[in-house]
């Protein structure tokens, strides 16, 4: 079954946007994060992709960065990543699941070994913020071989000369990095993200999901109007970190705090006018 | 899985940044459009006459290149005393701590502050472990006029204040860096998420022959002048090559630059020095001898980590060997066997740095006591005719307070 494909064919004949919405597996910790992951399709994500932690996450800001952390003190490993997929699997047959992260612990694991148990697991695809098409030979060719879908992220410095290279291998849909930054940083600029959304399209048939940026109900619904996706991170888990107590454990509210805002950010998304991004994938 | 021996150790790495498995291009798609135009500039650059002349000019008349090559003629009849059988090497400083900022940091960072300006880059940002890099670097754009930020650990900010004043007063803005162990790879992080933010006007000035490709070929190449030297000074004082080289490794760029040259003369030994810390079965920074491979900061090389491919941090007394990695070509030339490693403790480099002090007047830094310790055993073991080079690629004065700290006080 291919769950992304079919997602995002489901909501372009609904003409809506999908939520992508993003979680540190582990955060705060394995057993609250199976409920958060198990709560999010009711509360409106239509797309999850599950963080697996690192050291080092280059690429982000600072609330992915301590979701990261709290995640790796709670005792999280790729392996209990595979298995908190497995369990959401076995709960949910039909939502997206998508693998993000870097790509130390996948390689140390073993590349084949990890898209076995990932694929095994019942995931879908994978993000791996530090491969760029350069290095495809790594783990982008052997995902695709092994059936999963290697989702790609373009950003404003991708020109016109590396955007085939970018979306070659690419699949399940592509992300666009709204801005030139860390993830949670600021804003992005709708009509700046409208063009970009509007050119990557020219090259490709795939679904666009933007991210980067988006906090709000508000900015989801902009994004929501010209892109097929909305990907939301740091708001989410700087949602859980505000949920936990002065220990840093858990607290009753822990999962609603996540799924409130997720509720939020689906009213935003469902409420956006119709664009002419998504018209494009009905091919 | 045992690399190929190739023909020459000297023509690497590939179009694609690898040295044998190690190396490449492992950084967000963000960066990948701005490396890859870094190592345009930079080919350009080494094609063409005008800028090695003003790069010449600057490392004549600014650095006070050449350094000299010395012989160290105590420590040479401390070793012989040490040997059996009449045997002892006659050992050279390389002297890289009479560079102006005392130390090989001053080659590779004016040789990148010029390509920036080619490239038209306004804005320096750099990662610095000791302060040694960032000193370096402020000190480049301070006599360039160019913006400088220096990204350094919340906890080398602490336990290298004299740096941290230099790169002030220098016109350097010097950011603490908080996240993750707060020390130099969070710096490295940091740095990379500056520049992922300021990608028009920014220029990443790496500090080490670590980081994606072009950086480990490009630092490497601006370092080598170490060994060029070195080649001329040996054939000018002895009519002949060395018969050994041996330097310290952190990332390893004074080593690249010492060893790179020679590496083709099989003949030669060539020895780098890890950060063994307190001990390799304890906490260390020795990659090569107790780490694995894996990809960080931009390269696959060795690295220190968990089972679970988490990044360990490093032990050394000295801050400018305490990272998890080391560049890419080291990895290589440890998997080919061209380059033998070793590792000295913290306590071996601590009376090496007392025994250059008192028997050579030259206090060295923390960092070339590690190749120290293991040079003077390895010239007990060779024979009096042999001609061993021990890197000297910085001096002490940042290291004295650490050093009065372990030695219970001044």
């Amino acid at each position: 079954m291919r769950r992304i494909e079919t997602r995002f064919a489901e909501l372009a004949r609904a003409r809506r946007a999908a939520l992508v919405t993003f979680v540190m597996a582990g955060d705060p910790d394995l057993e609250t994060s199976l409920a958060i992951l198990k709560a999010l399709p009711a509360a409106g994500a239509d797309v999850i992709e599950l963080g697996m932690p690192f050291t080092d996450p280059m690429a982000d800001g600072p609330a992915i960065q301590a979701a990261g952390l709290r995640a790796l003190h709670a005792g999280t490993t790729l392996a209990k990543t595979l298995a908190l997929a497995a369990d959401f699997r076995a709960h949910d047959r039909t939502t997206p699941l998508v693998l993000m992260g870097y790509y130390n612990p996948i390689y140390v694991h073993g590349v084949r070994q990890f898209l076995a148990e990932a694929k095994k697991a019942g995931v879908d695809g994978v993000i791996v913020v530090d491969l760029p098409p350069e290095e495809d030979s790594e783990l982008c060719i052997p995902a695709r071989e092994a059936g999963l879908a290697f989702i790609r992220l373009a950003t404003p410095t991708t020109d016109a000369a590396r955007l085939p290279a970018v979306l070659a291998h690419t699949s399940g849909f592509l992300y666009y990095v709204s801005i030139t930054g860390i993830t949670g940083a600021g804003a992005p600029d709708v009509a700046k993200v409208t063009a970009a959304v509007a050119r990557l399209k020219q090259h490709t048939d795939l679904p666009v999901a933007v991210g980067f940026g988006v906090k709000n109900a508000a900015s989801a619904a902009a994004i929501a109007s010209i892109a097929d996706g909305v990907v939301v991170g740091s708001a989410l888990v700087e949602a859980i970190r505000k949920s936990l107590d002065e220990a840093g454990r858990p607290t009753p509210g822990s999962v609603a705090a996540v799924t409130g805002l997720v509720r939020e950010l689906a009213a935003g998304v469902h409420a956006a006018a119709r664009g002419f991004a998504r018209t494009g994938q009905s091919a | 899985m045992k690399p190929e021996i190739p023909n020459s150790f000297r023509t690497g790495p590939d179009e694609r940044g690898h040295f044998g498995v190690y190396g490449g291009r492992f950084v967000a798609e963000t960066l990948m459009p701005l490396i890859l135009d870094l190592e345009r500039h930079y080919e350009a650059a080494k094609r063409d006459p005008a800028f090695k002349a003003e790069l010449d000019h600057l490392l004549t008349h600014y650095v006070g290149r050449p350094s000299p090559l010395y012989f160290a003629e105590r420590l040479t009849d401390y070793a012989r005393e040490k040997a059996t059988g009449g045997r002892g090497a006659k050992i050279y400083f390389k002297r890289e701590e009479l560079n102006h900022t005392g130390a090989h940091k001053i080659n590779n960072v004016l040789g990148q502050i010029l390509l920036a300006r080619r490239m038209g880059k306004s804005r320096i940002i750099a990662e610095t472990g000791a302060g040694q890099h960032g000193v370096a670097t402020a000190t480049a754009c301070a006599k360039f006029g160019l913006e400088c930020i220096v990204y350094m650990g919340a906890v080398d900010v602490e336990r290298q204040k004299p740096n941290v004043f230099r790169m002030n007063m220098l016109g350097a803005k010097v950011v603490p860096v908080l996240s993750g162990a707060r020390t130099l790879k969070d710096a490295m992080n940091e740095a990379l998420r500056d520049w992922v933010t300021n990608v028009e006007n920014t220029f990443y000035c790496i500090g080490t022959v670590a980081g994606p490709h072009p950086y480990p070929a490009m630092v490497r190449d601006f370092q080598c002048i170490i060994g060029e030297e070195t080649r001329a000074q040996m054939l000018a004082a002895e009519g002949r090559l060395p018969d050994s080289l041996i330097a310290c490794i952190g990332g390893g760029s004074n080593a690249m630059g010492l060893f790179h040259p020679f590496l083709d003369e099989r003949q030669i030994e060539i020895y780098g020095v890890e950060a063994a810390g307190y001990g390799l079965d304890k906490k260390h920074a020795a990659s090569l001898a107790g780490g694995r491979p894996g990809v960080l900061h931009g390269n696959r090389t060795y690295l220190l980590m968990d089972g679970d491919g988490q990044i360990e941090e490093g032990h050394s007394i000295s801050a400018g060997l305490d990272y998890p990695g080391i560049g890419p070509e080291h990895a290589w030339l440890k998997e080919t066997g061209r380059v033998i490693y070793l590792s000295a403790t913290d306590d071996e480099a601590l009376a090496a740095f007392q025994l250059c002090a008192k028997l050579e007047g030259i206090i060295p830094a923390l960092e070339p006591a590690h190749a120290l310790a293991r040079a003077v055993e390895i010239a007990a073991e060779k024979p009096r005719d042999h001609l061993m080079v021990v890197n000297l690629s910085g001096r002490g004065d940042k290291d004295l307070f650490t050093v009065a700290d372990h030695l219970g006080g001044m």
